[in-house]
């Protein structure tokens, strides 16, 4: 109950509730998660920028009370760059899509990382384009049915954790919508640690993905996330045998890479214009 | 003089040392403060001299023939002055980061040639619905597509207005010297911040290229315009208000005014609509805020036309060309007259209507297959004739060809 009215107070709730998402999705359970992670942090509302792309995860900033901007597919990352560059006292939080970070954001996404700019970057992967309807993205797993893969998928999936890793990203981890207090707790992990964080939140969306591959209901598929997720500790021990259909969660990549910012404040005094 | 030799020199190292563009940025930033000081330099030069005095704090790019001297020279001026240089992954990169930038309290502004220019429109977009601030330069070159990077075009005349998808109104401002495109970069930023909306600044390759001989106000001469603040307590601020200008204060992420800015068509609140009414009332008060303000914003120059027959009406370098022409057919007794367009659009309807009522024949001289001369016979409605004089091979329209034009249509 406690939870439930701490999450109200960073509510929207007068102005544009109910909100879009299906009942039974996992954005909100996501929503929860930064929002406690902001409040534990105490960071000063003012002070936190929240962006987003398009897509089902996109109108999360609708519903948030903070600075926010829900920006073009794909370009959240690049807006947050603008954002934190120009005023590197704001703390910056993207949340995307898999489509939208991965597709027609990849190249922005490698970028960002590259740069290693102090953004908290989070990825709802919920393996399809949810809100046109159930299309196959860049993390869809082979075979898979959707809305443009009626005979199976037949695209090898990014794993994305690896390409932010592979990209330069300081920090980067996987979490779920089902393991919750894991995610509160990642979530203030990549809002502290500088440089670029990228947060994966496995999800699912049960209206357009697991209908059509048979999935169940939101719970079933929770239950499969349950199932199926190791702690990287546990999984590092695995075989490789051993690893195949379970996914690693926790801390995947912890680095102290110089941050951009701080960089560009060495680029001012060099040019002379120190104050 | 010292000056001049500086920047002469300033132009040809571009890249070749780290320290060398250092010290020219020091030396720049030491003369600022001098009066009037006489720079000989090219219109690239001008338009990053013309963002300063704006009060440029923020710009993001990507390399692209020939606008990349802008680049180039602000990497290490911008920082010189605090401001924030970056090198973007590519121009729809370059386009959200100087948004982002812009909603976070700084001028910002990119600059880009045709391939880049289109890459940008998704967000430019964005930037009209969003209200965001900015500047974007576009200096023009052959295309379509790569086309033809190091020749004059004044092909984007259209993409200009109309690259965006959906309705909505564009300032695009045009200039034909090296001082102009410091005047006009200082007028663009002064119209994006007091309209909140992109502002393109519509260079082709001669003008930017060109170097010529200008004097660089004082600062304190320039008159610059910011962005109104809301000055209400944060409960009361209503963000996107239909205020009686059609622009309402804008607040930057961090002032303490938390808000939601977004791509959707919103309510005043900022908030996605899909109320008719709200969505009819956000559409019109876009329009109506640049319309309103044709006055301000059309600016138009004319010389020999008060008993003018035959008037030129050019823009950008070919309009250098266009005042020889007129000159030399005025030395030969032809009654031709000047008009020149220094904004494109919002298109200067009203002085194309008067100009129509007066003359026997409007000559529109454009590098391409003909773009503005359509918007020109639209509104000289046949009360004259409308003659284009299109050039399309890479090089600039000659004097000669348009003195040609005239005594033919005499």
């Amino acid at each position: 109950m406690e939870r439930t009215k701490l999450v109200h107070k960073y509510l929207r709730s007068e102005k544009k509730f109910p909100h879009l998402w299906c009942p039974g999705c996992g954005d909100g359970i996501l929503m929860g998660a930064m929002i406690r992670a902001i409040d534990r942090l105490g960071l000063d509302q003012d002070n936190v920028v929240v962006v987003s792309g398009i897509g089902c995860s996109g109108r999360l900033t609708v519903y948030v009370d903070f600075n926010t901007l829900h920006t073009t597919h794909g370009r959240a990352l690049s807006f947050a760059t603008g954002i934190k560059l120009a005023n590197p006292k704001l703390t910056v939080i993207v949340v995307m899509g898999d489509g939208d970070a991965t597709a027609i954001g990849g190249n922005h996404f490698i970028h960002t990382a590259r740069r290693n700019i102090d953004l908290c970057a989070i990825v709802i992967n919920n393996n399809v384009y949810g809100m046109t309807g159930g299309q196959y993205s860049p993390t869809t797993p082979m075979g898979a049915k959707s809305a443009t893969s009626a005979f199976g998928n037949i695209e090898r999936p990014f794993d994305i954790c690896e390409l932010a890793r592979g990209s330069g990203a300081s920090w980067v981890a996987r979490g779920t919508v089902y393991h919750v207090p894991m995610l509160d707790n990642l979530i203030m992990s990549a809002i502290t640690k500088k440089g670029f964080c990228m947060l994966e939140v496995a999800a699912y969306c049960h209206t357009t993905f697991g209908r059509r591959n048979k999935l169940g209901k939101p719970t079933d598929m929770m239950r499969w996330m349950r199932d199926n997720s190791v702690r990287t500790e546990a999984f590092q021990k695995l075989s490789d045998e051993e690893r195949m259909g379970k996914m690693e969660i926790g801390v995947l990549a912890d680095f102290d890479y110089p941050e951009y910012c701080e960089m560009y404040d060495e680029v001012i005094r060099k040019s002379g214009g120190g104050a | 003089m010292e000056k001049k030799a500086t920047e002469r020199k300033g132009g040809k190292i571009k890249g070749t040392s780290r320290q060398q563009p250092q010290r020219k940025a020091k030396r720049a930033a030491a003369s600022k403060s001098d009066a009037g000081q006489i720079v000989l330099i090219s219109g690239n030069e001008a338009c990053v001299e013309g963002a300063l005095a704006a009060g440029l704090g923020f710009f993001a790019g990507y390399p692209i023939t020939p606008a990349t001297e802008i680049s180039e020279v602000l990497s290490t001026r911008l920082p010189a002055v605090g401001g924030k240089f970056i090198q973007m992954e590519d121009e729809i990169a370059s386009m959200a980061a100087i948004i982002g930038a812009s909603i976070a309290g700084l001028k910002s502004m990119t600059a880009t040639s045709g391939p880049g220019f289109s890459l940008m429109q998704e967000n430019i977009g964005f930037g009209i619905i969003a209200e965001a601030p900015c500047v974007v330069v576009n200096v023009m070159r052959g295309g379509p597509s790569t086309g033809l990077p190091t020749n004059p075009s004044q092909g984007d005349v259209m993409q200009a207005r109309w690259g965006r998808h959906g309705d909505h109104r564009i300032i695009v401002l045009c200039p034909n010297s090296v001082e102009e495109c410091y005047t006009l970069t200082i007028k663009a930023f002064n119209f994006s911040e007091k309209y909140r909306t992109p502002v393109i600044l519509l260079m082709d390759e001669v003008v930017a290229h060109m170097r010529e001989k200008m004097t660089l106000p004082p600062e304190s001469n320039i008159p610059v315009i910011n962005r109104v603040k809301p000055s209400v307590p944060p409960e009361w601020h209503i963000p996107y208000e239909n205020t009686p200008t059609g622009v309402p204060p804008m607040a930057a992420f961090g002032d303490g005014y938390r808000y939601h800015i977004t791509g959707l068509v919103h309510d005043q609140h900022g908030f996605p609509t899909q109320r008719q009414d709200e969505i009819k009332e956000f559409q019109s008060r876009l329009t109506n805020k640049i319309e309103k303000a044709r006055k301000e914003l059309i600016m138009v120059e004319t010389e020999f036309i008060d008993d003018a027959k035959v008037a030129v009406l050019s823009y950008g370098s070919t309009s250098r060309s266009a005042r020889r022409a007129v000159t030399m057919a005025r030395k030969g007794g032809s009654k031709a007259g000047i008009v020149r367009l220094l904004t494109l659009w919002p298109f200067p309807v009203r002085a194309v209507q008067r100009l129509s009522e007066h003359v026997d024949a409007i000559i529109v001289p454009e590098m391409n297959q003909g773009q503005l001369v359509g918007e020109v016979e639209r509104h000289a409605c046949g009360r004259c004739s409308v003659v284009p004089l299109n050039r399309y091979d890479g090089a600039m329209i000659e004097p000669e060809e348009i003195l040609h034009t005239i005594l033919e249509v005499e």
